[in-house]
């Protein structure tokens, strides 16, 4: 089995799964990713959220990605650029900011945690580390008691071209692949690791190329082209809900910003380099394709704009007058045994 | 009451922990057709199968990570680790990941996995067959730690770690399994986590100790006996959480304390013991706070002469009773 590439040209398949409704929706979703993830980082630069990691030129592969699964049952183990994810798996813009803010009652650690890490509380989606490709075992493991009870959830597990380097990478594709678990492996890869490049990351051009060697498929995607990556991974889905085991979707996106709010690319990117990729700016390319379609109009889409301008200013406001949470709760939660975190020993 | 070595007791606990709950599957290396390198899963493929006792690829960290993932979704997974020196790879899943997946979510999610992790030297395991491993565990809030060093301890502890909504590490002395045995009830029962036990009472002075060295402390205090000192030892059996009420109590009572262990001495069990008998029982010491270990080497070497002077023994230990005891 060779990598494969899917060539379905941008958005030609709009009467096909998706409903032209449906790709206006998840347009939507991409506008309001957009407008918050350039509210975080201006909320950095006044001091008030400490670190963002942006998922600008992500925002068509994740809302793609999770269109395609079943968030009722499915599991998504996520890294820290899944933003445009969480929102289309229904977080509110409020929650989002109160992770990046570091508020009391923030949504997945009580902000313990770097944004958008721990667990969701509606959907099984969890992030427990900044440790790169932990989450590849941890979601082999997640998929593997799927299998032995029967379930016919699927595991979807998201990591970046430099996850692809780590000796866990392999170690979780290698097991899927004997097992044949339920299991989409989800690179998004936009050929930086802060500023490593992905030819000093790996000998070969991709990185689905690597599945042939996990006996399963393996499939390059462009992440710009949200209905491309849809078909893909709900190929994928099935495939995996079926038991015939994993795929590995490489969904070859850009990075619109620089690694966090702590990094400067200007210091590793050519000038040429960042002006390419800005012409692959996946809300542009979504916008200007549902209206070459006429499945958008000027009018609505300056609606949806506004809309998401609305909501992220609403949000901002109601986040930035919460309090933090008082040290008092920091000893929660360290282990089951109550009487344990009283005496102070974990 | 029937009598069986460590290794028996270990074997039956997880059969009979298999046999009661359904979703705790076994993941490690040679567990399947092999029985285990050490035969604690012998049979167990035929009566489980191979959906519940997976012989995984020879990968530590993917069998840590595995049995998180599992663990995060509902199974209670026991991962065997084959020699505590092949520990070290997965050690981000373990101390970086299961340790702070309670405190990193808020409590929203849980990881009740069990890690066994066959540890120690004293058997010819050279550089890398013979490490005692515990101080980075017993480091790490949001895991616990035992180390039960009797047949009983190993049956009631493993039980207690499998049931636990938390990480837990099962350090099993290798030598144990075979050398030492003991009467195990055969019904149900476990040993609460994080309380010692004193295996020898005594009024002369204490021997904090756990693991192969409990043996070796016992024999130590029974060659003492005979020349008039009343030695009392104290098993700590769970290494997170210390059982700092149990130390206290028995050092503030006898007034010395020898601390015993096999593992380096730097940054160790001992350092801490000692700590909290500084912390609790000043002003009850007789003597200052002694303790036995090998010297600042990596354990341990393969040659036999340099083995056994590495490793502490019953005579190392008499001998410094013996000195205590003049103090």
């Amino acid at each position: 089995m060779a990598a494969t590439v899917n060539k379905s040209p941008k958005l030609t398949m709009a009467t096909g799964q998706l409903s032209g409704e449906r790709l206006v929706e998840l347009y939507r979703t991409m506008v309001l990713s957009r407008y918050l993830d350039e509210r975080v980082w201006l909320l950095n630069r006044q001091g008030k959220a400490a670190i963002a990691a942006s998922a600008q030129g992500h925002e068509a592969a994740q809302v793609a990605c999770i269109e395609a699964t079943d968030p009722s049952k499915d599991h998504y183990l996520t890294y820290y650029r899944q933003f445009t994810a969480m929102l289309a798996l229904g977080t509110e813009p409020e929650e989002m900011l109160r992770s990046f803010l570091a508020k009391d009652g923030e949504l997945m650690s009580a902000a313990r945690q770097f944004p958008l890490h721990g667990a969701h509380p509606r959907v099984d989606l969890f992030n427990f580390s900044n440790v790169i490709a932990t989450q590849l075992p941890q979601a082999a493991g997640v998929a593997l008691a799927d299998k032995l009870r029967g379930s016919d959830a699927v595991t979807i597990v998201y990591f970046g071209d430099g996850a692809a380097s780590q000796g866990d990478t392999h170690e979780a594709m290698n097991f899927a692949g004997i097992h044949k678990l339920p299991i989409v492996f989800f690179c998004e890869n936009n050929r930086y690791a802060i500023s490593v490049p992905l030819s000093m990351q790996m000998a070969v051009d991709s990185v689905a190329s690597r599945a042939v060697g996990y006996g399963f498929p393996g499939v390059q995607v462009d992440g710009t082209d949200v209905v491309a990556v849809y078909e893909v991974t709900r190929a994928a889905v099935s495939r995996a809900r079926a038991g015939k085991g994993p795929t590995l979707i490489e969904a070859s996106v850009e990075r619109l910003l620089p690694h966090t709010t702590d990094d400067d690319h200007t210091r590793y990117r050519s000038a040429e380099d960042i002006e390419q990729m800005s012409r692959r700016d996946p809300v542009k390319i979504t916008s200007e394709t549902l209206r070459r379609r006429g499945l958008l109009s000027e009018v609505e889409d300056e609606a949806i704009h506004a809309e998401a301008k609305r909501r992220v200013n609403t949000a901002t406001d109601t986040v930035d007058a919460e309090p933090y949470p008082g040290v008092e709760t920091m000893f929660d939660h360290v282990t089951s045994d109550s009487a344990r975190k009283r005496d102070g020993i974990s | 009451m029937p009598e069986q070595t460590v290794i028996e007791a270990v074997r039956d606990t997880m059969r009979a922990e298999m046999r009661r709950d359904e979703t705790v599957i076994l993941l490690g290396e040679d567990i399947g057709n092999r029985g285990g390198v050490f035969l604690a899963t012998d049979g167990f493929i035929e009566e489980f199968g191979a959906d519940r006792v997976i012989d995984t690829p020879l990968a530590e960290s993917l069998i840590c990570g595995l049995a998180l993932g599992a663990a995060v979704n509902g199974m209670r997974p026991l991962a065997e680790i084959q020699f505590a020196d092949f520990v070290w790879p997965a050690i981000n899943q373990i101390v970086g990941e299961a340790a702070r997946v309670r405190y990193g979510t808020n409590g929203l999610k849980t990881a009740p996995l069990t890690i066994r992790v066959p540890y120690g030297g004293g058997v010819r395991g050279g550089l890398y067959h013979s490490q005692s491993v515990e101080v980075l565990f017993a480091h790490t809030p949001g895991l616990t730690v035992v180390a039960p060093a009797t047949p009983y301890d190993a049956k009631g502890l493993l039980a207690s770690a499998i049931r636990s909504d938390d990480p837990v590490i099962v350090l099993e002395h290798k030598r144990t399994y075979r050398l030492v045995k003991g009467e195990v009830p055969a019904g149900d029962y476990t040993v609460p986590i994080g309380r010692a036990e004193i295996k020898r009472p005594g009024s002369d002075m204490t021997i904090v100790t756990y693991g192969l060295m409990l043996h070796y402390a016992l024999q130590a205090a029974e060659a003492a006996s005979e020349q008039g000192f009343d030695v009392e030892v104290l098993d700590l059996r769970t290494l997170r959480p210390l059982d700092s009420d149990a130390i206290a109590e028995s050092v503030s009572r006898t007034g010395k304390v020898l601390i015993v262990q096999e593992d380096t001495p730097a940054v160790s069990i001992s350092s801490e013991v000692a700590a909290i008998i500084g912390e609790r029982c000043f002003f009850d010491l007789d003597a200052p706070i002694t303790r036995l270990t090998p010297p600042e080497i990596p354990p341990m070497p393969f040659s036999p002469l340099q083995e056994a002077a590495f490793m502490p023994s019953p005579e190392k230990i008499l001998a410094a009773i013996t000195k205590l005891a003049e103090l």
